[in-house]
């Protein structure tokens, strides 16, 4: 059995991580591309949202790669996220595919897939091996993440161009190998210190990425020299795979800013997984922080990309940026709505879409303006070497 | 005095306008409604709304600002589940908020939250605790009536099968009163065509928003049936039956593939016209779960058109007489 999984981020490592740590053989797929969108944009209908055409290249791709059987997340909506594996089904099947999609859906209503994937996890491996393979994934998952934050929060301040990112390279690369749990902590924490020695950040502290509060995750330096500090929010797929929003993170941190990207996996598989079955939830929640503005759940993340930009604007963030993808039916309330918050809370924020025909230099262009506006505005300083003005008055 | 209340006239105004009715009457408010959705509502609409929500949505905006400046309240409910375990569209979930963070001159907004993702007796008491009481000036009891007047109200129109505002396009649709829901124009109709029309209530009940899409199919001669014409239970029965996938959780979802199930298993319908709005979430998905089982079954002929505030006239209209003429022909060679 060759199995295989779409893309979210560096979540290869974790699923890798835990499906060959119950005895199966993983192909992963190759990293997401823009051939990943275009295979994906051909098949998938056009008007579906990005991650189904991004999701279903990769499963193409990896199908290509030799994997047999293909894992997927299922749900209950109301966000189409809960549905794509069907309409993934129908791909396969008259592409003429004889992978099979397998489904990971919350067993409420779907008690027959449920059992079908605990089959399927325990058909090579016994319990216990199968909840030891699922701590070592989700410490690395943990790790991806403190690695991200950390990135962001560091990459305006490093000493010399793209060092904040070969350390996190290299840390990725240190977690895949890990194959104990206390392998990977060692690894986590020594990739800090590496990022911490190539920039000029203080010392590093409050690194949970499961904390459903601000976890900018380093002590930016006060006073003149601080950096503009921006949030990105938005939908989690789309925020955290590079290859769909063009590196946004990375850009921000070359033109200098610190980013703060609170959207992470293993926050939400914390808070929508974890807490939110054992009902203790830690208040106030993002519901909480939107309420002036958003008074429901929405589905999708909604309600984090408001509840988010209330909480950095009062967290005082310089700016925010959102992205989402075209057609997003939460994110569409989500920017809405978010023009009132950014008058009310006094906070810029620039709403992003995109989709599988968004260019890099339209991106930039838009980033460098926004993060000159929010420089200007706050009176601080942009750290990039990209924007540095020249004599002229031109960026060089 | 008395609250005047406003109602937009759009999304599930067209499905649940009986029960939103007798809910404010009863409250002892005076009831506005906007008008159909014209050339101005619609201009407005896009003004005020994000460029990415879908036509409904849009006019909605506008119906809202049309409102505006002559009401005390504008009544938008919450409309997040009319059902146990399925919901309606995210987009509708966030729709009070979105009004009231883009009408400038908003005023109050009611956004009682109708819930029944988990059971009605809870989507019952949830409204009952809400803050619409203080808004319309009424204590709890005068509430709980006027809620059971609603549901009353509601229930006796969708029993009569003549949901209330649809009565205009009914009336246009041509067919004669009384006939029993559910068997089916066929025994009436035996010679003329006959198409099933598929479609969000709120885009086929609204003759501007669907540019005149069922009247005409009336003017060509063809009757038009619509998802509208069968009891969800019915509908429902049919979804489920023979499918192997996992089911759609979106309510009108669960309800347009019912429809096309029935008619593609029946054959009751000589061809099949799904008109979407460019931009809506679940129709993307729902159209391709219809157009897939069609393709896979074969049987009966489908056409999916989308529209969106670009839409003009004539270009519905030489589609539509193409695929009248299409399903007429292999009608006649059959």
């Amino acid at each position: 059995m060759k199995v295989s999984f779409p893309h979210l981020g560096n979540m290869s490592i974790p699923l890798r991580a835990f499906f060959s740590g119950i005895g199966m053989e993983v192909v992963t797929p190759p990293p997401t591309t823009r051939k990943t969108v275009a295979i994906g944009a051909q098949l998938a209908p056009e008007t579906a949202c990005l991650p189904l055409k991004v999701t279903t290249g990769n499963m193409i791709e990896a199908i290509n790669a030799g994997a047999d059987t293909v894992f997927m997340v299922g749900g209950i909506g109301p966000c189409r996220l809960g549905y794509y594996c069907e309409l993934q089904k129908d791909i396969l099947d008259d592409l003429g595919h004889d992978a099979e999609l397998v489904v990971i859906e919350p067993p409420k209503g779907h008690l027959r897939e449920t059992a079908r994937f605990a089959r399927i996890l325990t058909s090579r491996a016994r319990i216990r091996d199968v909840v030891e393979a699922g701590r070592l994934a989700w410490e690395k998952c943990i790790g991806i993440d403190v690695f991200d934050q950390l990135a962001n929060a560091a990459r305006w301040s490093e000493r010399e161009t793209g060092a904040v990112d070969r350390a996190a390279r290299a840390g990725l690369d240190w977690l895949d190998k890990a194959s104990r749990v206390p392998d990977v902590r060692e690894a986590i924490a020594a990739t800090m210190e590496k990022v911490r020695s190539c920039s000029t950040l203080g010392t590093i502290h409050s690194l949970d990425p499961c904390a459903p509060g601000l976890q900018v995750g380093a002590q930016p330096p006060c006073g003149a020299d601080s950096p503009v500090t921006v949030g990105v929010v938005g939908e989690i797929y789309v925020v955290m795979e590079p290859a769909v929003n063009m590196n946004l993170c990375k850009k921000l941190g070359a033109i200098g800013v610190a980013v703060s990207q609170p959207i992470t996996f293993s926050g939400w598989i914390m808070a929508h997984v974890v807490l939110d079955v054992i009902k203790l939830m830690a208040k106030p929640d993002m519901l909480t922080w939107a309420m002036p503005y958003l008074r429901s759940f929405v589905g999708g993340h909604g309600v984090e990309s408001v509840g988010r930009s209330v909480q950095m604007a009062r967290s005082g963030l310089d700016g925010v940026v959102h992205i989402s993808p075209l057609t997003c039916m939460p994110e569409i309330v989500a920017q809405s709505i978010l023009p009132r918050v950014s008058e009310e809370e006094g906070i810029p924020i620039m709403s992003l879409t995109v989709d599988e025909h968004t260019a890099d230099a339209g991106l930039d262009t838009r980033l460098e303006a926004f993060c000159d506006l929010l420089a200007v505005r706050s009176g601080k300083r942009l750290h990039g070497a990209a924007v540095t003005p020249c004599k002229n008055g031109r960026a060089t | 005095m008395t609250t005047t209340v406003g109602i937009p006239r759009g999304l599930l105004y067209h499905d649940y306008g009986t029960a939103m009715h007798a809910f404010l009457e009863a409250c002892g408010a005076r009831v506005v409604v906007s008008p159909e959705t014209n050339r101005e509502i619609l201009e407005a609409g896009l003004a005020l709304c994000v460029d990415d929500a879908c036509l409904p949505v849009k006019a909605f905006f506008g119906h809202a600002d049309a409102l505006a400046d002559r009401v005390d309240v504008l009544f938008i409910p919450r409309f997040v589940s009319v059902e146990r375990g399925a919901y309606v569209c995210p987009k509708l979930m966030g729709l009070p908020d979105m009004i009231r963070a883009r009408l400038r001159n908003a005023p109050a907004v009611l956004d009682t939250s109708v819930d029944a993702y988990r059971g009605m007796r809870r989507c019952l008491s949830s409204m009952l605790q809400r803050d619409a009481g203080d808004i319309l000036g009424v204590g709890p009891r005068r509430l709980a009536c006027a809620l059971r007047n609603a549901l009353l109200a509601q229930a006796k129109d969708e029993y009569r099968g003549e949901p209330g505002a649809a009565a205009l396009a009914r009336s246009t649709r041509g067919r004669p009163d009384g006939q029993a829901r559910g068997d089916g124009p066929r025994s009436v109709y035996e010679r003329a065509l006959t198409i099933g029309v598929l479609g969000h209530s709120y885009n086929l009940e609204d003759p501007y928003l669907s540019l005149n899409l069922i009247p005409r199919l009336g003017r060509m001669g063809v009757t038009a049936v619509t998802a509208d014409d069968y009891s969800y239970g019915e509908l429902k029965r049919w979804e489920r039956r023979g499918r192997g996938r996992k089911r759609v959780f979106w309510t009108t979802g669960r309800k347009l593939i019912g429809a096309a199930q029935r008619w593609r298993v029946t054959g009751e319908v000589d061809g099949v016209i799904h008109l979407t709005s460019f931009g809506c979430g679940p129709e993307s998905f729902v159209a391709e779960v219809i157009a897939a089982d069609a393709a896979r079954h074969g049987g009966i002929p489908l056409m999916v058109l989308n529209v969106d505030e670009h839409s003009g006239e004539a270009g519905m209209a030489t589609r539509l007489e193409a695929f009248v003429d299409t399903v007429r022909m292999r009608q006649s060679a059959r």
